[in-house]
């Protein structure tokens, strides 16, 4: 039973909420996950997770493997089933505020030999604004195109989907998820297996949606990079380790609780956060 | 033509039409399995139609054969799910088990009664749509026409589950009932292709034009257009070449014709087809291959530079591992690019030009080389044979770090060259 308490003790990214002062009218939190299990047969994916986000913010969400990261935002977006708890996007389920959430799913996640080129696959981006019949017409193509130069691959725009490089096939997927136009984006490892350049582009555009008012959580696989990154991380392990401003919850003590005493993986975090100390 | 075959005609180029369609996104949904086991499946409940109905109705035994392919795929998702049978093996016991109680039913039916013959049930194991009358035609013009209709009206919707179901669910489309839909139209198509391909090749038919198309188009409209036509094509051709030859069924005719088709856009179709894989390897390997003698021509030219110094052919080959043909080869085209300039049998000088182009080609391989040694962890992803990429697929910052370092070492090659030209004259 002690466990199952200090579980669901309910943690809020601290940092937001100390930002946010009395006087100001309580908006709904951008996110809210409550008591969230998730379980496949009688094992557990997610176990009584609780995560509240109160404002805009940049989040990393790093843990080892099958730690439940992908599990997580799958949960939120309503695509496997939750055994427990629930979710509410901006003051609401789900289903109601879909068009107000964006998604990039893992590269791995489809046929890149699908008969379609960049625009097509970008273009369906605005397929949940139209909705049904609808064809998508010059606002969304322009709209569309747009979204490909901020990726900066609007050359590519009729290359077949196949024919790209990793990094730009995960830069197809952004695009397509910069179309949607939405307040809340959950990313599922965008930056792994991408090219420098690529991962730069990316950097650049979490901040800027960020500094657009956005909320944009991001499955992380690099332990070096979260400092530089992210304003907030979130630590989980099937169960939540901690959240919160990656000065105070990206520490030592808590990336053991998390990965355990897998020492190379602290050397690393210690170094990124020794020299975003220094840069400061 | 007799009108009869004018109307088995129309039937057959139609069914085409719509297994072309179907087929299209059956395959692009790996489902193209499933109308292999549909169709098997559909044989029992055609036979039983036949039984209940007396006599030989298409419209009463196609509608037996979609239940009894329904009840088959149901009882394959029913054994996937419920036990611990994986589906190649749910499919390969309800296809045999399908199989073989339609095979059963139907020499039942044509032993038991005198009409029993005149069912022509025979005809739907490897097809022979000569009994097709106007009303048969109806039917399946019909359901052509609806699927048609579907995709046209639904192609966005089709298109984004079929891509991405998991996004295409985030934005709220109903990705589980589409998909519903588009089995339903699987098996739709199948039914109506029954009687002109047989239960035993309607699969090929469903799959056959629709791989074909792809071979020739990487957009989605182009291919269900482009497999429409070859699915037209091939039933109505098919057809006539089995009613030319007495006694040859249809199915088999119509899936070697496919086939052909298949096997002839593999060696041609643009860009994915051998013949033009084959050619971009050559090209490929003749590109690494005059890069690599360039760079060496660099490499031994480097010494003596600013000057463009006459070297050694014997030298030359002895760099690399170079037979005497290939290099006369790549030096013959050299010189016709006037990148060279031979001076007798035996000695060539770089060009000015030749010179550019060398040393760029060097620079790149210096400078993927001190990539590989400097970022062993990402080198494997992005190192490319081709010296002329290394700016597209490298940071620009990493590019200029990796080109300080040689420039210290002495060894960046200076790519523009000003210098008194090398005079011969």
């Amino acid at each position: 039973m002690s466990t199952r308490t200090l579980a669901s003790s309910r943690r809020v990214l601290s940092r937001m909420a100390e930002s946010r002062t009395s006087s100001e009218p309580a908006a709904a939190p951008v996110l809210d996950i409550h008591d969230v299990t998730v379980a496949y047969h009688r094992k557990p994916v997610l176990w009584d997770f609780d995560l509240t986000i109160t404002e805009p913010s940049l989040v990393g969400i790093v843990g080892p493997n099958g730690a439940g990261k992908s599990t997580l935002i799958k949960a939120i977006l309503g695509l496997i089933p939750l055994t427990s708890g629930s979710v509410s996007v901006l003051g609401q389920d789900f289903a109601k505020q879909r068009k107000l959430v964006g998604y990039v799913p893992q590269r791995e996640s489809v046929d890149w030999d699908f008969p379609i080129n960049v625009f097509d696959a970008v273009l369906m981006g605005t397929y949940g604004e139209l909705g049904w019949l609808r064809r998508p017409g010059r606002k969304q193509r322009r709209w569309a195109m747009h979204c490909l130069e901020k990726v900066g691959i609007a050359d590519l725009a009729q290359r077949q989907i196949g024919q790209l490089s990793g990094g730009q096939q995960q830069r197809v997927f952004l695009a397509r998820a910069l179309a949607q136009n939405a307040k809340l984006y959950l990313m599922d490892e965008p930056m792994a297996g991408v090219d420098a350049a690529t991962e730069h582009v990316i950097f650049q555009l979490l901040r800027e949606l960020h500094d657009e008012g956005r909320t944009v959580l991001v499955v992380h696989h690099d332990l070096r990079t979260v400092p530089d990154y992210f304003d907030d991380v979130v630590l989980m392990n099937l169960r939540l380790v901690a959240a919160g401003p990656v000065e105070k919850v990206f520490t030592p003590e808590n990336l053991r609780k998390t990965y355990g005493r897998r020492l190379d993986i602290l050397d690393d975090a210690g170094e990124a956060m020794r020299s975003r100390v220094r840069s400061e | 033509m007799e009108y009869n075959t004018q109307i088995v005609l129309a039937g057959t180029s139609l069914m085409g039409v719509c297994a072309g369609l179907v087929g299209s996104f059956a395959v692009l949904r790996r489902r193209a399995l499933i109308g292999d086991t549909l169709a098997h499946a559909a044989l029992p409940g055609l036979c039983l139609a036949f039984l209940i109905v007396g006599h030989r109705s298409l419209p009463a035994m196609l509608f037996g054969a979609l239940l009894s392919g329904l009840v088959g795929v149901l009882i394959i998702t029913a054994l996937r799910y419920g036990t611990r049978i994986k589906e190649d093996a749910a499919m390969g016991i309800v296809l045999s088990v399908f199989y073989g109680a339609g095979i059963a039913l139907s020499r039942y039916i044509q032993n038991q009664s005198t009409a029993g013959s005149k069912a022509g049930l025979e005809s739907y194991i490897l097809g022979k749509p000569a009994g097709m009358i106007l009303q048969d035609l109806f039917l399946i013009g019909g359901t052509t026409l609806a699927c048609l209709l579907l995709i046209v009206l639904l192609y966005k919707e089709f298109k984004v589950v079929l891509f991405d179901s998991q996004f295409a669910s985030v934005q709220g489309w109903p990705a589980l009932r589409l998909d519903l839909l588009l089995m339903a139209m699987i098996a739709v198509a199948v039914v109506i292709g029954l009687p002109a391909v047989g239960v035993v090749m309607m699969a090929a038919l469903l799959i056959i034009p629709a791989a074909t198309a792809r071979l020739w188009t990487e957009r989605l409209a182009l291919m269900l257009v482009i497999s429409a036509l070859f699915g037209a094509t091939i039933g109505g051709a098919g057809t006539l070449l089995s009613a030319r030859f007495a006694g040859l069924p249809t199915g088999p005719v119509i899936v070697l014709l496919g086939s052909g088709l298949f096997g002839v856009s593999l060696l041609f179709a643009p860009r994915s087809g051998f013949l033009a894989r084959w050619l971009d390897a050559q090209n490929f390997r003749t590109r690494i291959g005059e890069q690599a003698l360039l760079c060496e021509l660099y490499n031994l030219t480097e010494p003596s530079l600013p000057s463009l110094v006459e070297l050694d052919r014997d030298t030359l080959k002895s760099q690399r591992s170079w037979s005497d043909n290939e290099l006369s080869k790549r030096l013959t085209r050299l010189n016709v690019a006037d990148l060279i300039k031979p001076s007798d049998n035996s000695r060539i000088t770089l060009t000015p030009s030749g010179y550019a182009k060398a040393a760029q080609v060097a620079r790149a391989h210096r400078l993927w080389q001190l990539f590989i040694e400097s970022y062993p962890d990402s080198a494997p992803d992005f190192t490319d044979l081709d010296a002329e990429t290394i700016d597209e697929k490298l940071d620009q910052e990493i590019v200029v770090q990796l080109e300080d370092r040689l420039r210290s070492a002495g060894r960046l090659p200076k790519t523009t060259h000003s210098r008194t030209r090398e005079t011969t004259q």
